[in-house]
């Protein structure tokens, strides 16, 4: 065990816990920020991704010693009330089938666009590829990318 | 920091939802959409509303509620069964509050998600409540206002006396309402006139998904909960044996370690009672990280299985299965499937004298396609939440069927079923995966061995490997052709491990004169499950192969070549029993054609492949178009057609069938699961291939035939001819047609020999 001070959605806190614990769990089990998804926890599906430092990671592969003193965002920190663009687009496209890839693209949707506005298709494929939809909504989240890329 | 627990009775639920009003739902079956929300008054809510049928409740202060009476995995019930209530009920749809139903099949009907059955079991039942409730409303209107019923008439959630000038809302009159008996005979609303069903309504429960609420059972906490893991078998074939514990034990935050039987020896199985393992080897701990560590710990001995007996009840009696003993690899499935397929099957349908037709023909075409076993893959990994004691069970969690799962837990707990709770939690897909309730059995047992409430977790590497698959599959498929190329008689011979996939009533049957249909299958230890349209979803990626192929050889358009053999069921059928409808079948392919511009000339840059089928009550139809893109063969976009009758929900609805394409397509190019001496070769998404964002395609044009038959299916139809549309269309990309599933195997190859 060790004490990490973690700084999540702009709140710092303090928490003692195995160093080696991915930052999913501790988000998950010991936050009770629900909203990451556990769906592979070896980095390939994306359920779990979150921004560190504004960059969009798989937070299942993520040891919480490596998130300390980071900023880290999930998708309860994006916004309020869930009126973040990109929340918003992926409403007007109604997006979600079964829903629980959703955080996960979103943030990874996020993060591309909070530093490209204006993505190509090329972009936004490998800034996408790395979250599964098993559902197939592949298509409304492009149709959501592009129209909040068009919004900003 | 603030520890968030759900609270379960509704009372204090809607208590502590008005507490966290503006901020964290924290509910499970929660009111999934208020509007207008701050109309809502905490102080009543709890005790006011009034249950005009199970499925409505109005408070006086006119909030009218409905009640989702389905699992929801995906298909968007919450909105869409809703809806239908909303429309017979005459209501403003966005002013209606919507919430997850309470597991009850006598208030709210048969709670099943399968088979593509949600619409098409709910749509009378739901219209019937909704007009009845309207009736009562009326009912009520005019006898407080002493006129007759006729005279009051309704709009969105008002009730009008026009020669009196008289009006209230539902809520004036829903305690009085409430009162009056649900009436007998109701007179439903004239489909044309209809304004909620047919118009896009949003997913009721779109912002908790986008802002990542604890809709899933795995968000679920619970004061004092445990998290269990299982540790199964390497291998099909394989059972515990012995097992050390002293150093998982030792691991921080574990409870206990221990060994637990599923069912007793000779317990009679219902048909989705299926499970792979029976002893189970159960860590218990304080968190799923905690125990996923312990496990790597665990000493453990496994064993060989032996020939086991199962005896599995059912609608048609009980049957006896012998499970074999053995550790099975997938290059042994395909070499005994080989040998199968030349023994004798058994006859599934016969028409006319095909023997003498292919002993007369003057070509014959024959092929044989085979495919994999396919892991389900939710998104969201098995997982229940179990609370049992010696009087009482609450079950929480995803399931696509608790009125199936109910019987069997009450055998097993030993509990009457009136004392056993289960609630629907929105599930991370489901695919048929979740119709099988071997996890919720585990976590009551769990649960009630520690004494204590407990969430089993499947890590997904658990859920890949359990079992429960789509079967793997083959098929022979012959054509016999007379010197004028007509086609005299048409042969399917299919089989598979552990059950065979042919529907001999589907088309072509019914088509030619000399059919036969046969059927084999290989017993295994692999379990298999319904798997999004069971056996459809190998028949049409076969068959529409077939078929197109066949229309090549005889020198015709693969739509005009289905045309005339549909023409000729339908005007001369062959044999009994055809279970389609040739005319709604012909009216996809039409409305294809035209969608997909298939005779436009422009569209010849694309390699184009097409394919139709048929199944839960529903016609489906695409046009996939491939280009190359970086040298490879890529789906860029696909029209589709589907005829399901009445859609209630258009734009959820083309999503459904976005969807299905994507899943299609994903499938047919990487999806499969292969054996190595009964160990799963997958056991996660690093081999296990799932198509990705760049794999999909761009644009998905769906549109559905407009008629004003009762819905039918919808999650699963879309779905069987996506795969014969993607060969079809290799064949022209590649010049190469693709007989083995998953293709995408066969395109590498390719590329490494370029
Ligand atoms: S759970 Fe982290 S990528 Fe899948
Ligand atoms: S919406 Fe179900 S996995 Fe993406």
């Amino acid at each position: 065990m060790a004490t990490f001070n973690l700084d999540i959605n702009g709140k710092k806190q303090t928490l003692d816990v195995d160093p080696k614990t991915p930052l999913l769990w501790v988000l998950r089990e010991h936050l009770k920020l629900v909203g990451t998804k556990y769906g592979c926890g070896i980095a390939q599906c994306g359920a779990c991704t979150v921004h560190f430092e504004g960059n969009a990671v798989r937070s299942c592969s993520l040891p919480v010693s490596a998130a300390a003193n980071k900023k880290i965002t999930t998708i309860e920190g994006l916004s309020e009330n869930g009126d973040h663009p990109v929340q918003k687009a992926w409403l007007e496209h109604d997006v979600a089938q079964c829903g629980y890839c959703q955080t996960g693209q979103i943030m990874s949707a996020t993060a591309l666009l909070n530093k490209n506005a204006n993505p190509t298709d090329e972009q936004i494929e490998a800034a996408m590829s790395g979250n599964i939809c098993r559902c197939g909504t592949y298509v409304r989240i492009r149709e959501a990318i592009l129209s909040a890329s068009s919004k900003k | 920091m603030e520890k968030i627990n759900t609270s379960f009775s509704r009372r204090s639920f809607l208590k502590s939802s008005v507490l966290a009003s503006g901020g964290l739902m924290i509910s499970f079956s929660g009111l999934s959409k208020y509007m207008p929300e701050d109309n809502i008054k905490p102080i009543n809510l709890a005790d006011e509303w009034n249950e005009l049928t199970g499925y409505i409740k109005i408070t006086s202060d006119n909030i009218i509620k409905i009640l989702n009476p389905n699992p929801e995995f995906g298909q968007n019930v919450m909105t869409s069964l809703p809806m239908i209530v909303a429309e017979e009920l005459d209501v403003d749809w966005k002013k209606v509050v919507v919430e997850m139903g309470p597991h009850d099949n006598v208030k709210l009907g048969p709670q099943f998600t399968g088979g593509s059955n949600s619409v098409r079991m709910y749509w009378k039942p739901l219209r019937e409540a909704g007009a009845a409730a309207r009736q009562m409303l009326r009912e009520a209107a005019a006898q407080t206002w002493h006129v007759p019923m006729d005279e009051v008439t309704t709009k969105a959630g008002m009730l009008y006396h026009e020669k009196s000038g008289k009006s209230g809302t539902y809520g004036d009159f829903a305690t009085l309402a409430a009162a009056i008996p649900i009436p007998k005979g109701v007179t439903l609303k004239d489909i044309k006139s209809f304004n909620v069903v047919g118009n896009s309504s949003k997913n009721v429960e779109g912002l908790k998904i986008v802002t990542g609420k604890p809709l899933f059972a795995l968000d679920h906490d619970y004061e004092g909960m445990l998290i269990a893991m299982i540790e199964h078998p390497p291998a099909f074939g394989k059972k515990l044996k012995s097992f050390d514990a002293s150093e998982a034990l030792k691991m921080p935050g574990i409870k206990d370690v221990f060994s637990l039987k599923l069912y007793e020896d000779g317990y009679e199985q219902t048909g989705f009672d299926t499970r792979t393992f029976n002893d189970l080897l159960v860590v218990v701990g304080n968190t799923t990280w905690e125990v996923m560590n312990a496990r790597k710990k665990l000493k453990v001995t496994w064993e060989p299985t032996s020939d086991t007996k199962e005896v599995i009840g059912g609608f048609r009696g009980k049957t006896e299965v012998i499970i074999p003993a053995g550790l099975e690899s997938t290059s042994s499935h395909l070499e005994k499937m080989t040998e199968y397929a030349k023994k004798p099957a058994q006859q599934l349908r016969k028409d006319g004298d095909p023997e003498t037709a292919f002993a007369n023909a003057a070509q014959i075409l024959e092929r044989t396609y085979t495919a994999p076993f396919l892991a389900h893959n939710c998104m969201e990994p098995m997982n229940y939440f179990a609370h049992v004691t010696d009087e009482k069970a609450l079950l929480i969690g995803p399931h696509q069927a608790p009125g199936w799962i109910e019987p069997t837990l009450a055998k097993i707990l030993n509990l009457p079923p009136d004392k056993i709770e289960i609630q629907m939690t929105r599930m991370g897909g489901g695919f048929g995966l979740r119709a099988y309730g071997h996890y919720l059995t585990e976590a009551a047992l769990i649960s009630r061995k520690v004494k204590a409430p407990v969430k089993l977790v499947y890590s997904r590497e658990d859920d890949m490997t359990y079992g429960i698959y789509r079967p793997m599959y083959t098929a022979t498929y012959r054509a016999a052709l007379d010197a004028n190329k007509n086609i005299i008689a048409f042969h399917v011979k299919g089989g598979g491990i552990p059950e065979h996939p042919v529907h001999a009533n589907r088309f072509p049957a019914g088509a030619i004169d000399n059919y036969l249909a046969e059927g084999w299958a290989i017993p295994s230890n692999i379990t298999i499950g319904a798997f999004r349209a069971p056996r459809s979803n190998f028949n049409a990626a076969a068959e529409q192969s077939f078929l197109d192929e066949l229309a090549e050889m005889v020198g015709k358009d693969p739509i005009e070549f289905r045309l005339e053999l549909l023409k000729r069921a339908k005007e001369n059928p062959v044999g009994k029993n055809n279970d389609y409808d040739a005319d709604r079948y012909v009216g996809v392919l039409n409305l294809l054609k035209e969608k997909s511009g298939w005779n436009n000339p422009e569209n010849k840059k694309y390699s184009r492949g097409v394919a139709a089928y048929f199944c839960h009550n529903s016609y489906a139809a695409h046009v996939v178009d491939i280009v190359k893109k970086d040298g490879q063969p890529y789906v860029e976009r696909v029209f589709s057609v589907v005829d399901c009758g009445v859609v209630i929900n258009p734009d959820a609805a083309v999503n459904m069938v976005q969807g299905a394409v994507v899943d299609g397509i994903g499938n047919a190019f990487y999806g499969g699961l292969t054996h190595k001496d009964g160990a799963s070769e997958q056991n996660n998404f690093n081999r296990y291939r799932m198509i990705r964002y760049k794999e999909a395609p761009k644009k998905i044009d769906v549109s559905f035939v407009k008629n004003d038959v009762d819905p039918t299916g919808l999650g699963e139809p879309p779905f069987p001819p996506v795969f014969a549309a993607v060969a079809n269309a290799l064949y022209k990309n590649t010049g190469k047609r693709f007989y083995d599933q998953p293709f995408g195997k066969f395109i590498e190859l390719n590329r490494q020999r370029m």
